[in-house]
């Protein structure tokens, strides 16, 4: 194997990580600070995407569509957190998980009954159809793109959660919310804009996503899965955690997804070794969550207490 | 006189119950993938198949049709719980659509043990051409390989050396690479198999650049095609390599990939450039009624539809005589928008394949110019297996 | 004692687990009757998810432990089917012997490994391992990978024959009972006490020196190999086995059952299948887009009733 192979390769599995990191960031801190399970995430990433391509198709410029995206998400985390989830904010997990489950359904017939139940595409942005040369290597420029963006955000985060007052609620509340709330914070406010940060991730990752990926109904029920193990392993309540969480799965699952099968040809038939490869690869990433939970509960970089 | 009338009264009697008998409405149930990257495919499909029932004043063979639509979503477990209710609860006696094989191979096995027909207009696995051959399956579409054989005779007659293999894996991703293979002759450098759900071809597509091949053949159909053939271009390998495919730049993709898709080499055999009367016909009356431009699935569903017209009206709608229905399908006596046609003993037909070429015409619109007819009057290399007379 | 605590036969509650158990139990004869013998068929899917619902009930209501890998058992229980009538084995009794074993030693492994973790962990490490299996599926092609295997024939339970659905369905229902009788005393037993003051106190419980985990890990084996149960009944009735069995989705699904029946409730699960099976078939033949009443109501149902439909009647 080329060096040039395992760099591209590094590259993609860099690309899925910043998308899986947008996603875990906002669920991480959710559950984290105001302990709600909100499986509705996968809804969000799923309207960011639809909005998104939306508004692309109408004006034919990105800058429009990532407004759209990001903006059409809050407003709907908004008022879906306003509305319902308000009320489930005192009960346990399960009837969370069970209220949010509820409108999973609600959002992906949303979806079917305005756009339709096939899938919508979307080009990536003018300027970027083409490719870019790093070190040697041919790389497509819009998952270059991607790659930027995403970490410009995790700076950004890194920069609101560390180096300003909101921020330091933030940590404060992941800490110890009834103690942030004792001291006169307006816990309600911080919560709304908790959701609200969480829902504009998730609608970003959405965004980005849909160029690369098919834009239908359900999309993100398969990724929230991937984003739960992502948060666990990195550690609930950290954004850091979500950071190195979802780049290891990143890198795991795509380096995996193409050299499992090539280790497997040498022990087993060709058919047989391409259809194990992939799935082992995906399995890949419980086994580690699994250890993860077993030698480390709390996760890889948890939140500190 | 009294006789006379009373004769007129008989006659009119048994008209009045034999057209009564023939108004009741013959349920077809119509299964095709409708949602996601692959729903483009069945709603083409059911789209063409109801613009002959409803030209034809919601009948096929003068019989009124009712169509039950169902979903199977490319999912097995999903499509065997709609063949158990079109079967035992609509009671259908005619299945049509059946777009992808995994799915028509999960549920074969039931429908023809419950003695319904199946007119597949898309899904041609080689078992059912082949050893599984059965008497209530008909393919309208091709054996699945049949669309890569013309491309692997086209690859030998250009005399590439280096062709490396890319097909989702399941079974049509293994027809159709074998197909090629088949006619292509010689040995590839590569062969990959994707999973069916994977839309990110970033990975293998890396790779197949390390491995320098003089051309590349691919089989994705439907959203596979579009995010295939655009990651593609923006690998920026279309420059340098020529694509080879089969039902990956098709009437469904073309749209979607505009100008993506040039020069992309593609085996099918249809366009709707082909001058057939039958043909042009239906690409107006299409393009009219759904103002978008049909794909190779809306015209095999056609054909489809027509095939069912023709032999139900030959039977006069009793479709009850599965030995005549299934004599009167065999027959194929309809004009087809593929010009020649007619079936084989394995119930698959034999028709002409050509290799076309993605260009842009004169009127701005993306399409296909024949550049070969590299196999004339094929039949599949499946029909040997089958022990059907 | 047939009943472990005094029934009053005219309470709400039995009034309606005794309506609900008789309709099950005609339900082939007036499908029948009305020639539409495929409402038997949609019947024999409610009873087999009430039996997986009733099964994750015991380690979810009872114990208080939020699996969301049981399909984990129902994929084992369809694949042991799958796989031995693959290679000839029909023998129904063996299927099941089989199932049972599998699920037995399997549920204990994960059990004890499970059970470690608290909290989202818990969730998160039962959901894994099913995931896992449901990958195993997929990339076993021999035995059709993610497209699913056939099952030629049923399984051979002789003396008796379930080849035909109104039979499958009765065994079905038989099974249903059983485990719904089983579930009956097992909870009003000591060992059903121990399980629910843990759920409420486990730390007190520990104090008091009961080996809680002996009991958690007990129930989770005994409810994985219930749930087995209703994957070999499942393969069964569709003649099919799929990875798809043992995606999170069907563990979700179970769940959300349980939760809309009544959790902690014997006859609740049974509803609440019949319910969710009911919206996903019946009311889907009406309107395509069933999903976006299902949606909400399931989000009412979460805030208003909150123990369920059948804890509702029970008020």
């Amino acid at each position: 194997m080329t060096w040039e192979l395992l760099l591209v390769q590094s590259l993609n599995g860099l690309q899925y990580g910043v998308l899986l990191f947008l996603l875990a960031a906002g669920l991480t801190l959710v559950l984290g600070i105001m302990n709600f399970v909100n499986l509705a995430h996968a809804s969000l990433y799923m309207m960011g995407a639809y909005l998104g391509a939306a508004a692309f198709a109408k004006t034919g410029s990105f800058l429009v569509a990532g407004a759209a995206a990001v903006l059409g998400t809050l407003a709907i985390g908004l008022i879906v957190e306003r509305t319902t989830l308000l009320a489930f904010y005192a009960r346990d997990h399960l009837d969370q998980v069970l209220a949010t489950f509820g409108l999973i359904l609600f959002f992906n017939e949303l979806v079917r009954v305005i756009w339709g139940a096939q899938s919508v595409y979307m080009r990536p942005p003018q300027g970027f159809t083409g490719t870019v040369d790093l070190l040697g290597a041919t790389y497509p420029s819009y998952r270059f793109l991607v790659i930027v963006a995403g970490l410009a955000v995790a700076l950004a985060l890194y920069v609101l959660i560390h180096h300003t007052r909101v921020g330091m609620l933030i940590r404060a509340g992941a800490s110890n919310p009834r103690m942030v709330s004792v001291l006169g914070v307006n816990i309600r406010l911080l919560n709304s804009l908790l959701f609200g940060l969480s829902a504009a991730l998730a609608g970003l990752s959405g965004l980005m996503a849909a160029p690369i990926l098919a834009v239908q109904p359900g999309m993100g029920d398969n990724v929230l899965i991937v984003v739960l193990v992502v948060i666990v392993i990195g550690g609930i309540g950290s954004i850091r955690g979500a950071f190195f969480g979802a780049l290891i799965v990143g890198v795991v699952d795509t380096v995996g997804r193409t050299y499992l099968p090539l280790i497997l040809r040498q022990v087993a038939e060709r058919s047989v070794a391409d259809a194990a490869g992939p799935a082992l690869a995906s399995m890949l990433i419980f086994i580690f969550m699994a250890a993860v939970l077993a030698l480390r509960p709390q996760g890889l970089f948890p939140a500190r207490r | 006189m009294m006789v006379r009338s009373k004769l007129f009264g008989f006659i009119a009697a048994v008209a009045l119950a034999t057209s009564a008998a023939a108004q009741q409405p013959l349920k077809i149930g119509f299964i095709g993938e409708l949602s996601g990257p692959q729903g483009a495919l069945g709603q083409d499909q059911y789209d063409a198949f109801m613009l002959v029932v409803e030209r034809n004043g919601g009948k096929l063979g003068g019989v009124p049709m009712e169509i039950i639509k169902e979903d199977t979503q490319l999912k097995p477990e999903v499509a065997n719980q709609v063949i158990d209710k079109l079967i035992e609860k609509d009671k259908v006696p005619i299945i049509a659509g059946v777009t992808f094989s995994n799915v028509f191979m999960a549920v074969y096995k039931k429908v023809v043990d419950s003695k319904v027909f199946i007119i597949s207009s898309n899904a041609g696995p080689s078992p059912i051409a082949g050893a599984q051959c059965s008497p209530y399956a008909f393919l309208v579409n091709n054996q699945n390989d049949e669309r890569a054989e013309v491309v692997g005779k086209y690859a030998a007659d250009k005399g590439y050396k280096r062709v490396y293999a890319m097909a989702p894996n399941y079974q049509a991703g293994k027809d159709f690479i074998a197909g090629f293979k088949r006619f292509y002759k010689q040995p590839l450098i590569e062969e990959v198999y994707t999973p069916l759900n994977q839309l990110d071809f970033q990975a293998e597509l890396a790779q197949l650049a390390a491995a320098k091949p003089d051309a590349v053949y691919a089989f994705y159909p439907g959203g596979l095609g579009i995010q295939f053939v655009r990651q593609w271009r923006q690998s920026g390998l279309a420059d340098k390599l020529p694509l080879l495919t089969s039902s990956t730049v098709d009437g469904i993709t073309l749209p979607a990939l505009q100008e993506a898709a040039l020069g992309v080499i593609h085996g099918s055999p249809w366009s709707p450039e082909l001058d057939f009367p039958e043909n042009r016909r239906f690409v107006a009356e299409f393009e009219k009624k759904y103002n978008r431009v049909p794909s190779e699935y809306a015209a095999t569903s056609y054909d489809s539809a027509l095939l069912l017209d023709s032999a139900i009206a030959k039977v006069k709608g009793n479709v009850a005589n599965k030995e005549a229905f299934r004599a009167a399908l065999k027959a194929a006596d309809f004009r087809s928008v593929r010009g020649k046609f007619r079936f084989n003993h394995n119930q698959a037909p034999i028709q002409d394949f050509y290799a076309f070429v993605v260009v842009k015409n004169p009127q701005g619109r993306y399409t296909y110019q024949e550049l070969a007819k590299p196999l004339p009057d094929h039949a599949d290399s499946y029909a040997s297996q089958c022990p059907m007379k | 004692m047939v009943f472990p605590e005094q029934v009053d036969w005219r309470s709400a509650r039995a009034i309606t687990a005794t309506i609900v158990l008789a309709v099950l139990a005609l339900v082939p004869v007036v499908a029948i009757a009305l020639d539409q013998a495929f409402y038997i068929t949609l019947a024999a899917r409610i009873v087999i998810f009430a039996l997986g619902a009733c099964a994750l009930n015991l380690v979810l209501g009872y114990g208080g432990l939020v699996s969301f890998g049981h399909a984990l058992y129902v994929g084992l229980g369809a694949y042991a089917v799958g796989i031995m009538a693959f290679h000839g084995m029909t023998n129904g009794w063996l299927h099941l012997a089989v199932t049972l074993a599998l699920c037995g030693v399997i549920g204990w492994i994960t059990g004890l490994i499970c059970l470690r973790c608290q909290g989202i962990g818990f969730i998160m490490i039962t959901l894994a391992f099913a995931q896992m299996f449901y990958f195993l599926g997929v990339s076993l092609k021999q035995y059709g990978g993610d497209d699913g295997m056939q099952v030629a024939s049923r399984s051979d339970f002789a003396p008796l024959s379930i080849e035909g659905n109104a039979a499958l369905y009765y065994f079905a229902l038989a099974l249903l009972f059983a485990t719904l009788y089983l579930s009956w005393r097992l909870v009003h037993a000591r060992f059903g006490r121990v399980l629910r003051a843990a759920k409420s106190n486990a730390r007190r419980m520990r104090v008091l020196g009961f080996p809680i985990l002996r009991y958690q890990v007990t129930a989770y084996v005994v409810s994985g190999c219930l749930c087995g149960i209703a994957g070999l009944l499942l393969a069964n009735l569709t003649r099919f086995a799929s990875p798809a069995y043992a995606y999170w989705t069907v563990s979700g699904d179970l769940v959300v059952m349980v939760m809309l029946g009544g959790i902690a409730t014997v006859v609740g699960p049974v509803i609440g299948a019949a319910v969710y099976v009911i919206l996903e078939t019946v009311v889907a033949g009406y309107t395509e887009h069933w999903m976006i009443i299902t949606g909400p109501v399931i989000v009412l149902i979460a805030l208003l009733a909150r123990r369920g439909l059948y804890g509702f009647v029970l008020r």
